[in-house]
């Protein structure tokens, strides 16, 4: 490589020596490795619109898409919790309908919204954009994978109005139970769940090798990968993850429906159900489990690390200062997802695989505490002697920084698997994984839609309803699940319908009411978030280029927002990483990636 | 200022609303007390990283609020803080887990003495099964299952015959004897859990699940299924009684062996047949 850099030295090396001990040496960038491609130039509405191949498009087809999606999730939650806060006003829930919404509910927002969001959204949206590239490496591919998505939701809706419903086997769709006839959806509901799951990791995978070969191939000379911005570093790694985790979903998934049409056994032992043996035999419930948790647990960082890296941005910029430690940000990153592997048996502590698992998985898992209190401590320590401007996406990266540490401390408690035995399958569970991989992302969803609104439709969302969407939900939500724990410490079961002659639960009837309407409240919040998306895109005001001053390459493309092929003629050539802000000597408050030592000569910025 | 304040607010509150909270553990049952401690000690640990993370990140947001004449550190690393948070950080984890996995010993260790109890669950259900005189649980088997024969015990063991069928959902215990709970479903997932005893696992079909306490308190306890089971989860429920040693007694009488239970059944069948005729 350097010998390449020798020959392609671009402008003024002669600045090197006006700026004395500070002057940075790379000035250099690699030269062009390949001539630029052709992009694919679209003609019609058709083209340009619907069936896009700009990764632009794609990413708000994919918002778009999961966010539907989400609110019929959040209208599923609203009716589980009037069933828990008031079970004798609202008895149009029967038991299977309330298990047939926690179910939808749980599947609905992991998969279907944040991974799709993060992913599919938020990453074609910026990656191309924040690594100086046109567009994905393979843009047709892009396309497909949106819309094998779609028909994934499609089946996915479509499993309310097949006869018996959809399923109510729980998230995790545990067999036996999922496919027997005590768990209402087990006709036709779980097979269209095990389709629509497939469905979507197919449509994953085509997405998922366009965003890794995007960041490793097509970035812009210059931009190393210790100058991308952690969002990109964040998606990235997330991504990695899901192409290997995806698989053991993928087969679990197709097992289980040979299971259940075929009668094939992999899950099944010997069974006696409801008064006569079944015709299984042999197979082990405990596999599935396994396969499940092996995608289940990378699953959880597949939904964090895109906000572990999403948040480290918009505290960097709206603090007006460098990310703090942002090399061992970036190998936390690495490490987690790494180590976010050999954790998954910590779901199974009371799961009755062989006890002494536990001993090696509460060890790996609360190693994992290490490198993720570091990014914790990072984010705080940015914001030290920073100049922090209080926007709405900075009141929501702050959001995030105590709903995950709230989140992250409860996971010290059940990743010890000795405490995880009393409160296993209890609200204590319920209210950690809220609270750290449901409030905590969102947060950040909401902090980055914020921020980047104005790059895709050139407007400011409306900043008054934005301070009240924010602080409605940040405290609702935090008290909805802050006090959820308790109701685990006294006992009370996860996946109950109801249980009020029990003497656990009479002294949580006036919590749980208050619980329902915190999050009746919290939820209408939203809606008016959906309206603030939707009147702000025509009534907005109107914001000024790079609004945020940001340094990364989005928001310095010759059109603003960013037109198709992302950059006039020339790709952007990128001096150093995106967090110079008020660096010393310099008279302007932020260097952009593209701005070359020497143009800036006076400023003092550590070469990068 | 106000948002600073406010975040300091949601945290004081959350330390106010922990120890003032009436939703606390039941008091403990069992001889599991050091499951308890275990959590009071994470509790401190993870509380005081919460609290402290989160007021200076408060005290940050007032301290360092926008000025126009403020500028920003400029500050890419500092090796020797991080370096020390990481070590830090390591410690505490090492004071959380270890003591946590010397309890887990205990846990998955049981005593040699334990009383053998084998827990049936079904939907929606639980049946008890406990060796007779000799001890030994009798091999069982899915397809030896029938209205006969409940629980699908094996007649041509001979640990079979005096082993003794409780076809109820209430069990009973003698205090202060360790018992292991050898759990068995018939069709789906469950687990019998007592929140007083603190210990649980699951019940699966094809394996048998296990785990041990001692009961250490007189009185009725509730049994909650705790792994999600179908339509009927939430109603499959039972009770443990803690007896002392005259009263257990009392109630082993009453139950039925498994060789009553075939005789019983023979005559009942010798008198249908005798009717048909």
């Amino acid at each position: 490589m350097s010998d390449e850099y020798t020959e392609n030295k671009l402008e003024a090396k002669a600045a090197d020596s006006s700026s004395g001990s500070y002057a940075p040496t790379a000035e250099t960038v690699p030269a062009k490795e390949s001539p630029d491609q052709e992009l694919y130039h679209a003609k019609s509405f058709w083209t340009k619109w619907v069936f896009s191949q700009d990764a632009k498009v794609i990413g708000v087809q994919y918002a778009l898409t999961a966010t539907a999606i989400g609110f019929i999730g959040l209208i599923l939650s609203w009716g589980m919790r009037l069933q828990l806060g008031f079970p004798e006003t609202f008895s149009f829930l029967g038991p299977a309908t309330y298990y047939q919404s926690v179910t939808m509910h749980g599947m609905i927002m992991v998969i279907y919204l944040l991974t799709a969001l993060f992913l599919g959204g938020f990453g074609n949206y910026l990656i191309p954009l924040m690594v100086g590239a046109r567009d994905m490496v393979f843009p047709y591919v892009n396309m497909v994978s949106y819309w094998m998505f779609l028909i994934a939701v499609l089946v996915l809706i479509a499993s309310f109005f097949v006869p018996g419903g959809p399923t109510g086997a729980g998230w995790t769709l545990y067999p036996p139970q999922a496919i027997l006839p005590g768990t209402p959806g087990s006709e036709m509901g779980i097979v269209l769940m095990l389709i629509s799951l497939s469905l979507f990791v197919i449509g994953f995978t085509m997405g998922g090798l366009n965003y890794v070969i995007t960041v490793l191939q097509a970035r812009t000379r210059g931009m190393t990968l210790m100058r991308m911005p952690l969002t990109i570093w964040g998606i990235f790694t997330a991504t990695v993850l899901a192409l290997l985790a995806f698989p053991a979903l993928f087969v679990a998934c197709i097992m289980m429906t040979l299971d259940n049409l075929l009668g094939t056994s992999f899950f099944m032992p010997e069974i006696f159900s409801m008064g006569e043996k079944l015709e299984y035999g042999g197979g082990s419930p405990i596999l599935f489990q396994h396969l499940f948790w092996f995608f289940g647990h990378p699953e959880v960082y597949i939904v964090a690390l895109p906000a572990f890296g999403i948040v480290s941005d918009l505290i960097s910029v709206h603090a007006r200062k460098n990310i703090f430690g942002y090399r061992m940000m970036v190998w936390a990153i690495v490490i987690i997802g790494a180590l976010s592997f050999i954790v998954w048996a910590h779901h199974m502590y009371v799961s009755g695989m062989n006890p002494w698992f536990g001993f090696f998985f509460a060890t790996t898992t609360l190693i994992i505490a290490v490198p993720t209190a570091i990014k914790v401590y990072n984010w705080v320590l940015t914001l030290w002697r920073g100049n922090i401007h209080l926007t709405i996406p900075m009141l929501f990266s702050l959001g995030f920084i105590v709903t995950f540490v709230n989140g992250g401390i409860t996971g010290l408690f059940l990743g010890n698997v000795i405490i995880d035995v009393p409160l296993s399958d209890t609200y204590f569970v319920v209210a950690h994984f809220h609270m750290v991989m449901g409030i905590a992302p969102l947060m950040v969803v909401f902090g980055a839609i914020y921020h980047w609104y104005p790059l895709i439709t050139g407007r400011h969302l409306n900043q008054t309803l934005g301070k009240i969407h924010f602080w409605v939900t940040f405290v609702g939500a935090y008290a909805i699940y802050f006090p959820m724990h308790y109701l685990g410490f006294i006992g009370v079961p996860r996946r109950y319908f109801e249980m009020y002659d029990s003497p656990y639960m009479t002294s949580g009837v006036g919590l749980n009411q208050f619980i329902t309407v915190a999050a009746l409240i919290v939820g209408f919040t939203q809606f008016l978030f959906l309206y603030n998306i939707f009147t702000s895109w025509y009534k907005g005001e109107k914001s000024e280029r790079n609004p945020w001053k940001a340094n990364s390459l989005e928001w310095h493309t010759p059109d603003y927002p960013p037109t198709h092929g992302n950059f006039g003629k020339e790709l952007p050539v990128v001096y150093r990483w995106p967090y110079d802000f008020s660096v010393p000597g310099s008279d302007k408050e932020y260097i952009p990636q593209d701005v070359a030592p020497s143009q800036v000569p006076t400023a003092k910025a550590e070469t990068t | 200022m106000f948002v600073a304040v406010i975040f300091v607010l949601i945290i004081l509150g959350s330390i106010i609303f922990h120890f003032w909270s009436p939703w606390w553990w039941t008091p403990v049952a069992s001889n599991w007390g050091n499951i308890d401690d275990t959590i009071i000690l994470t509790f401190w640990v993870t509380g005081a990283v919460f609290v402290a993370v989160c007021l200076f990140m408060a005290y940050c947001v007032w301290a360092y609020r926008y000025r126009p004449d403020r500028k920003a550190e400029y500050k890419p690393e500092d090796k020797k803080l991080e370096f020390r948070l990481t070590w830090l950080t390591a410690l505490g984890v090492i004071a959380l887990l270890a003591p946590g996995l010397i309890v887990w010993n205990k846990y998955i260790s049981v005593p040699e003495n334990a009383f053998k109890i084998e827990v049936v669950a079904y939907q929606w259900g639980w049946n008890y099964r406990l060796p007779g005189n000799d001890g030994i649980l009798g091999k069982t088997s899915v397809g030896l299952i029938s209205d006969e024969n409940p629980f699908g015990l094996d007649s041509n063991d001979p640990n079979s015959a005096d082993d003794i069928l409780v076809m109820d959902a209430d069990l009973h215990l003698k205090i202060n004897q360790p018992v292991k709970i050898e759990l068995r479903s018939l069709d789906v997932l469950h687990n019998f859990y007592i929140p007083q005893f603190r210990a649980k696992m699951d019940t699966l079909p094809g394996i048998i699940t296990y785990y041990w306490f001692t009961p250490e308190k007189k009185g009725e306890y509730e049994i909650l299924c705790a792994e999600y089971c179908g339509t009927g989860h939430y109603a499959m429920r039972g009770y443990v009684q803690v007896d002392e040693e005259q009263d257990y007694s009392n109630w082993l009488a009453k139950q039925i062996s498994y060789e009553k239970m075939l005789a019983k059944n023979n005559i009942k069948n010798k008198l249908i047949a005798e009717k048909q005729n």
